[in-house]
């Protein structure tokens, strides 16, 4: 296994906004601490602050008069990104086209004047961990999508930088070739220890990869948190929304029961005037004939999925209900179901 | 059947469009290599007139070469570094600057030249020296120069390219060496076979720039035309001919762009 030099790095963002010449607020004053060899993404749709966040930590933007960026308590606010010793990985590659694979991964190496067989013993590694040796000698238009993220990566692992930063590099790549490499980056980011920032808008790539997650909007931080707090505790309707499937049902509360159009829902701890409930679909399910369940719908429309059915039922909402049934049979279009969900899984926001 | 009375139809206008640009061309060679124009091919062959224009104008010869080359390298280091310019900020004043470049091409050359006599005619040493043909020529060359840069620039996507050299620890001068320099290259060639060429054949406005002592080949060639005998023009127009025709032939070969190329993904 390789070794890798120099102990993580924890990263300090103070006060850190935006303001782009046209007055456009890309960013919100941020406060935020990243640990070492922490991963952490930042998560949000195009335009709410991600990419520029990871680019003021990068050193390609600087923050507006009054942010800090501290690098292990060190102020590189106005060090330019060749100063800071970051690994960075771009959506497009940015890959040299007037330089081999191996030129490319060597070019940091090259640039800080490492003698030339360190280079090549360097580019030799880099290539076996990415599993990408046979690719030495190629040029970069003759590799492919999947190539070319793979051959980024080891560029910027290459010079053993503090951190590694990551601004969506799997958007471009088909669904199929994103798990793979996910999951390889994954295994890197894991072995090496480095500290990590990913940028993405897909919430599965977030989940899969974050120590903590940092949920965006507009420029404001939603919520930081790890995955599973994310996931079952959103902090706003954004949140709950944008990461994952969100039911969601509209009524009212009396003595322990939450009244709506599908039905009367028993629910002990229901706070005194929530008047929407939400919950993901996996909390949810269509009761078997014997049991008691108070909400009722119709399948609208029902996916078998191999390991599991995907239902959209109708209940009287301005959206169907999204439910996950593993249950061992058809359902049909228009069949009258009862519904059962559990309590531990309602959220009010 | 209807298709290939078309085709054949299609190939005639061809042939005869072609032979329209090619007769005059072959004309003229033939004028230059013959002993008597007026008497015809009878007369024979001859290169008699060819080493005449060598020993009368082989200086306008090895002026043009010099001023081509001195154009070259002046239009080199102002309009790469001009093009790069242009291609990382597009503002309104970067725009204006591109707009302006064009301006001496479309401009009359006689125009230009006349204004740069107007301004600078009076510096006599200024005046009588071949440089004076040079700013002529630079401001008429500098845009094909930094269009053809621009436009192999704008094609890659420089920004992340400069930005991905950064993050590996590359200041500018290293990123500029390594990164912009080797990526516009082709551009950069384009650029100078284009100016090359282009400063070689430059008459308008060398003809009211250049003095007896800075005769440029296009303007010995007009000379040779108005006062000597046609054969001996001609036998110019095949000198000009030959220099001119390898950079025409180079340019078209660097012209053509390299076609893209889909990778499929490896299985794994």
């Amino acid at each position: 296994m390789m070794t890798e030099a120099g102990k993580p790095l924890a990263i300090a963002l103070e006060n850190c906004a935006k303001t782009f010449p046209d007055g456009t607020r890309a960013l919100e004053p941020l406060d935020f601490a990243i640990e070492a060899g922490e991963t952490v993404v930042f998560l949000g749709p195009s335009g709410c602050g991600k990419t520029t966040t990871l680019r003021i930590i990068a050193g390609l933007e600087e923050p507006d008069a009054g942010g800090r960026v501290l690098f292990d308590g060190e102020d590189v606010t106005h060090l330019p990104i060749e100063q800071r010793n970051v690994g960075m990985v771009f959506q497009s590659y940015a890959l040299f086209p007037n330089m081999t694979v191996a030129g490319n991964i060597g070019y940091g190496l090259r640039i800080r004047r490492t003698p030339e067989a360190a280079i090549k013993a360097r580019v030799a590694e880099m290539l076996g961990m990415m599993q990408i040796a046979k690719l030495a000698d190629r040029r970069i238009d003759q590799l492919s999508g999947g190539q070319r993220q793979r051959v980024a990566l080891a560029r910027a692992i290459a010079v053993r930088p503090r951190a590694l930063l990551l601004d969506e590099p799997l958007t471009a790549l088909d669904a199929k070739l994103r798990d793979t490499l996910r999951l390889d980056i994954d295994a890197l980011l894991r072995s090496l220890g480095i500290t990590a920032i990913y940028v993405t808008h897909d919430q599965a790539e977030a989940m899969a990869l974050g120590d903590r997650i940092v949920v965006m909007e507009h420029g404001r931080v939603a919520q930081i948190g790890k995955p599973r707090e994310i996931y079952q505790r959103p902090a706003t309707r954004f949140v709950a929304e944008f990461i994952g499937t969100m039911n969601r049902l509209t009524g009212m509360t009396d003595n322990g029961v939450f009244a709506c159009r599908a039905g009367n829902l028993p629910w002990a701890d229901a706070p005194a005037n929530a008047t929407e409930i939400l919950f993901r679909p996996e909390d949810i399910r269509v009761a078997e004939s014997h049991e008691t369940a108070g909400l009722q719908g119709t399948v609208a429309a029902a996916f078998f999925l191999g390991d599991r059915t995907r239902l959209f039922v109708e209940v009287g909402e301005a959206r169907p209900l999204v439910i996950e049934s593993t249950a061992r049979r058809d359902f049909g279009h228009g069949e009258a179901v009862r519904l059962a969900i559990d309590p531990r899984g309602l959220l009010v926001l | 059947m209807k298709h290939r009375g078309l085709f054949y139809l299609q190939l005639g206008f061809t042939l005869l469009v072609s032979a329209f640009l090619i007769v005059p061309v072959v004309l003229s060679i033939m004028a230059g290599l013959t002993v008597n124009y007026f008497v015809g091919i009878e007369s024979g062959l001859t290169l008699r007139w060819v080493f005449e224009v060598w020993n009368g104008y082989r200086d306008t010869i090895f002026l043009s070469i010099g001023l081509s080359l001195a154009c070259l390298a002046v239009t080199l280091i102002l309009g790469v570094p001009t093009a790069y310019v242009l291609a990382k900020r597009q503002n309104a004043l970067t725009r204006a600057i591109e707009e302006l470049l064009v301006m001496p091409v479309a401009v009359p050359g006689l125009a230009t030249a006349l204004a740069l006599i107007v301004t600078y005619g009076s510096l006599s040493g200024f005046r009588t020296s071949w440089a004076f043909i040079l700013v002529g020529h630079v401001l008429f060359t500098l845009p094909f120069m930094v269009r053809s840069v621009l436009a192999v620039l704008s094609a890659i996507d420089l920004k992340t390219l400069e930005e991905g050299a950064a993050s590996l620890g590359a200041g500018f001068w290293p990123r500029f060496r390594d990164i912009v320099l080797p990526n516009c290259r082709a551009g950069i060639l384009a650029g100078s076979l284009m100016v090359v060429t282009l400063s070689m054949g430059e008459f308008n406005m060398t003809w009211l720039l250049h003095t007896p002592l800075t005769k440029t080949l296009p303007v010995g060639l007009a000379d040779a035309y108005a006062s000597l005998r046609l054969e001996v023009g001609s036998a110019y127009t095949l000198v000009f001919f030959l220099m001119i025709m390898p950079l025409l032939l180079a340019l078209q070969a660097f012209a053509n762009p390299r076609p893209a190329k889909f990778v499929a993904e490896e299985t794994e």
